[in-house]
């Protein structure tokens, strides 16, 4: 291939990247936005969600089209159950302390690790794509699924922009980050809105681990790479700042894919870490943040 | 902290030495290993301890500093053929040099952003390490042959490899990273470490200066890492990239709490209970991440302080 071709490739590759990294980091931003929760699980509810559909896909059976729409609304139910869960259990009775939740969320992290090794196995296992439309570019033939991930995420992404500025809903949440104490004196239920948050962002991540099992296997171990590239984004992209968010998810996927296609992935990955590192020590609000902190 | 008797402090921590010396010659053959390779990584701990405890600081990138002494005097080893000692201060110096670096960039930013940065640098380091995977072996990691372990003093030859040897040269590590914590620790700069964790503004109007303060807080406690680190490789003669993952980490935080952040003897503590539950459980289950996990969660909920930290509050109140 020409080097034309190979760059619209790594385009496509890198977009797909950005769509799932996006609606990954979007939950992480979320959480850290409102409750200043740096979740160190939120990796292991993407994975959840990918093992979840591999579950469910296989229980059902029939078209793959079927079980996967299945997965794509059960999964995300349920690991934002299990976060609920999570959250009233823990992170509730520790006040929200920054630094006594990420020691929790480290603990989380572990559990469902070793459960989902326990229950599920150290063996990747594919997910039947809903559909094998493929689409005949001149040089290559690109599947058509993974320019739905792309679709499916901008669609989620302005849902979720949509929820945040034009609804009640994102009212209140938009408040609690603002002062959460002054909302609790107006009558906002913040204990029960950080639960919702929480549980909200632990979907996003699902539903992000739901759209790429098609493209990469569902694997106990897929949620370790995602968390990274999601602390950088979110940093990156300033805290709880929507745009920024998407602007540096399309950033970093792009870089990922087209580094690691001429390059090595590794080196993509220390080149994108070390320079997002570098972002956090000179300019801690992040490239598009607009508060301090 | 009470001042009331520095004697009673010292006799505590050299009848813990003295203890470990006996039991080189009581335990049997399996514990003895093992204890010697937790008296290393309660090394390790001790490092960590020294920011994470005393200075206040929570960093989540550690198993870097770790990994540049195993790395360091790995290598050293390995590659360049060097003598014991010499990849030993090798292990060291890397430690040194890394931990000025990332002090330097990493103490511009606090709270979480700090845990977030050393995080990432630890990211960055552990790739880097896959990515020369020539040099160094990648995730396969390198074994240090057993005649490269060989200390000689003129005529007398010590084989790291005989768990008598290596029992004591980890004993000695231990001692001295030991007691150069309980020195720092009570030192007038350990007072200095203390109260920037409790209020650094106001530390910083006292009159201190509190970044160097800091950032000499962070190269000591990266140096003792590293001396861990170094002699993790030269003692137990694997070089791994697993040492440099994100779990290595997190596993000094655990260890921590578990015993008693910023306490001197809390790390040895809570890196032999440690141990000492997943050796045990392992008997049962495999699931051994389920036990640090439930132990994670359960610690910071009830049990903030740590069992030395706990003990020190009810009963104990001279303990450094």
């Amino acid at each position: 291939m020409h080097f034309g071709p190979h760059l619209l490739l790594a385009t496509l590759e890198g977009l797909v990247t950005s769509a799932v990294l996006a609606l990954t980091a979007l939950g992480l931003s979320l959480v850290f936005g409102v409750m200043r929760v740096v979740n160190v699980a939120h990796g292991e509810f993407f994975m959840l969600g990918a093992v979840l559909a591999w579950a469910i896909t296989s229980a059902i059976g029939g078209h793959p089209a079927l079980g996967f729409l299945a997965a794509l609304v059960l999964a995300p139910l349920i690991v934002g159950a299990i976060a609920l869960v999570a959250e009233r259990l823990v992170l509730r009775r520790l006040n929200y302390n920054p630094e006594a939740t990420i020691v929790a969320t480290i603990g989380m992290l572990y559990i469902i690790q070793q459960l989902a090794l326990t229950f599920y196995g150290p063996e990747a296992r594919p997910v039947q794509p809903p559909f094998s439309y493929r689409i005949l570019l001149p040089w290559f033939g690109y599947s058509g699924y993974k320019l739905s991930v792309i679709a499916a995420s901008a669609l989620l992404l302005i849902g979720t922009w949509l929820v945040l500025t034009r609804t009640k809903i994102g009212l209140i949440m938009r408040a609690t980050q603002y002062d959460s104490e002054t909302a609790q004196a107006f009558g906002i239920p913040v204990g029960r809105v950080y639960g919702g948050v929480f549980a909200l962002g632990a979907m996003l991540a699902a539903v992000a681990g739901v759209l790429i099992v098609p493209i990469s296997q569902a694997h106990y171990l897929m949620g370790q790479d995602p968390l990274l590239l999601s602390f950088i984004v979110v940093i990156i992209g300033g805290l709880g700042s929507l745009r920024g968010t998407v602007v540096a998810a399309v950033l970093i996927g792009m870089s990922d894919g087209i580094i690691s296609m001429f390059f090595s992935p590794t080196l993509a990955k220390i080149i994108a870490t070390l320079l997002v590192a570098m972002v956090l020590v000179f300019r801690p609000q992040g490239l598009f943040g607009t508060q301090a902190r | 902290m009470s001042e009331a008797s520095p004697a009673k402090a010292y006799a505590l921590h050299f009848g813990v030495i003295a203890l470990l010396f006996v039991s080189s010659f009581l335990l049997p053959e399996y514990y003895h290993g093992l204890l010697a390779r937790i008296m290393v990584l309660a090394v390790f701990a001790m490092g960590y301890n020294m920011l994470f405890g005393y200075v206040g600081l929570l960093s989540l990138g550690h198993a870097m500093f770790f990994a540049a002494g195993l790395y360091g005097a790995g290598l050293a080893v390995i590659q360049l053929g060097w003598s014991v000692p010499a990849a030993f201060a090798a292990g060291l110096a890397c430690g040194v040099v890394l931990s000025l670096v990332i002090g330097l960039l990493a103490l511009r930013t606090t709270g979480v952003a700090f845990m977030i940065v050393t995080m990432m640098f630890a990211q960055v380091f552990y790739l880097v390490i896959l990515y020369f995977s020539v040099w160094t072996g990648g995730d396969q990691g390198m074994v240090v042959p057993q005649p490269a372990r060989v200390l000689t003093f003129g005529a007398t030859a010590l084989d790291l490899t005989n768990p008598t040897v290596r029992y004591m040269s980890a004993l000695s590590l231990f001692s001295l990273a030991l007691l150069v914590t309980l020195a720092i620790v009570r030192s007038r700069y350990g007072r200095v470490l203390v109260a920037i964790r409790e209020n650094e503004e106001r530390t910083k109007m006292l009159g201190y200066d509190t970044f160097s303060n800091k950032l000499a807080a962070v190269i000591v406690s990266g140096t003792i890492c590293a001396a861990s680190g170094a002699a993790y490789a030269l003692l137990f003669g694997y070089v791994g990239s697993n040492f440099a993952s994100v779990q290595y980490s997190i596993l000094p935080l655990l260890w921590v709490l578990l015993g008693g952040a910023a306490t001197t003897l809390g790390p040895l503590l809570g890196t032999l209970f440690m141990y000492y539950v997943i050796d045990v459980t392992s008997g049962y289950t495999s699931a051994y991440l389920l036990i640090v996990g439930i132990a994670l969660i359960l610690l910071v909920l009830f049990f903030p302080k740590g069992i030395l930290g706990t003990a020190r509050q009810r009963w104990l109140g001279w303990l450094p």
